[in-house]
């Protein structure tokens, strides 16, 4: 797809987690009596997949997804798709999702195996809500014509589910480091050298 | 592979379904680029009439095309109370118009246009991008891949699901972990079978 060349196995993983990120636009949207806006788990998938296969693959992992939602499939929550969804309000969090993707990615491969939740949080949370928001709200800034604080009043109500995801990624992304070894480098200690498995 | 009943594509034979699946995204991304030039609500509502018109030619009924918009329906409401509220409702009605008309144009192009039509439209594009490091088969195979996954993933959901009603439990870290962990043995598998029809490592 692009320099340096992915090995057949990356290949694979890319398109698995494309299909995961639509998994979990599967899972029905949980409604919150306090929020006008429902739960939905189909935005874990940034911090799930940059956690669990790194930045490199999961960015493009995250860019796949939307290359098939854009040519037509239903793959985002509640059976939507095609190009009118990049072209909506909320389009610059869907442009976000591959970049946050990555960033996440990049942050855990810094921290290595084994994963730790504790750090998982603040690399969630800062990928996952303050980089993304910057995307969602920059682009709906710039389709909308509305004012900052106009824009982040509209996004307030999304804060709280996503403060959930970034828990239940990092409890997830251990979930499975646990069951799954393998997928991130071992941690360099100091002194010790390098213990690469 | 079969791609026929995957998407979202309405068949039919107007003129817009036989359109080459490249010009209606050119047309599409010129939309994009002259919407900067609607002002005006003249000129907004006569783009507006025009794509609804296209919907008639393209034989999808009403319903159709309001499904397309339904989806962003908090935040329009929330758009049209900001603009109302600072700028009246002539404002309010031209930049939800243009946002209206982008989002119903490029549904259309959708509606309209087969999966397989547009994965050859895009691997027959990214061939320009051949000096930039994209490599068009490379492409195709990794959409293609893509795809395969979409059905493959709704059967482990199936078989997630199923085991956990079984066990009674229902939270989604108990749904998402073995998800995941039986996703990346399917990808273990389909990178073995990748090599073995002569994929290069």
């Amino acid at each position: 797809m692009a320099t340096p060349r992915s090995t057949s196995r990356d290949l694979a993983l890319i398109a698995i987690f494309a299909g995961i990120t639509f998994a979990l636009g599967l899972v029905p949207p949980l409604y919150v009596p306090i929020s006008p806006v429902p739960i939905t788990a189909q935005s874990l998938s940034c911090m799930l997949t940059g956690s669990i296969i790194g930045a490199r693959r999961g960015g493009l992992a995250l860019l796949l997804f939307l290359v098939l939602t854009a040519i037509g499939l239903p793959l985002l929550s509640g059976g939507r798709g095609g190009i009118g969804a990049f072209m909506g309000p909320s389009a610059g969090f869907l442009i976000g999702w591959p970049i946050v993707t990555w960033l996440i990615g990049l942050l855990t491969e810094r921290v290595g195996a084994p994963y730790r939740v504790g750090a998982g949080l603040g690399i969630n949370a800062l990928g996952g809500i303050v980089v993304l928001y910057l995307f969602g709200i920059g682009g709906m800034i710039l389709r909308t014509q509305m004012t900052l604080p106009a824009a982040l009043l509209a996004n307030a109500p999304f804060i709280p589910g996503d403060l959930v995801k970034v828990v239940i990624a990092a409890l997830v992304a251990k979930g499975v480091h646990s069951a799954y070894p393998g997928l991130l480098q071992q941690r360099r200690t100091a002194g010790a050298g390098a213990t690469v498995a | 592979m079969n791609t026929g009943t995957l998407g979202l594509y309405r068949p039919g034979t107007s003129p817009l379904h036989r359109a080459r699946a490249g010009t209606k995204l050119l047309g599409l991304a010129a939309l994009g680029l002259g919407s900067v030039f609607l002002t005006t609500w003249q000129t907004v509502t006569a783009a507006l009439a025009l794509v609804v018109a296209l919907y008639a030619v393209a034989g999808l009924p009403p319903r159709t095309m309001l499904r397309q918009v339904r989806p962003m329906l908090f935040i329009v409401v929330f758009v049209a109370v900001f603009h109302v509220w600072t700028a009246g409702w002539v404002r309010a009605y031209e930049v939800l118009g243009v946002i209206l008309l982008l989002v119903l144009a490029a549904a259309l192009v959708t509606l309209t246009t087969p999966v397989s039509a547009m994965v050859d439209a895009v691997v027959a594009a990214a061939g320009g991008l051949r000096r930039f490091g994209v490599d068009p088969e490379r492409l195709g195979l990794i959409l293609m891949l893509g795809i395969r996954c979409v059905p493959l993933m709704s059967t482990l959901v199936a078989e997630v699901r199923e085991a956990q009603s079984a066990r009674g439990t229902r939270s989604l870290r108990a749904f998402a972990v073995p998800l995941i962990v039986r996703a990346l043995r399917e990808a273990d598998a389909m990178g073995e079978a990748l090599v073995a029809r002569g994929v290069d490592d």
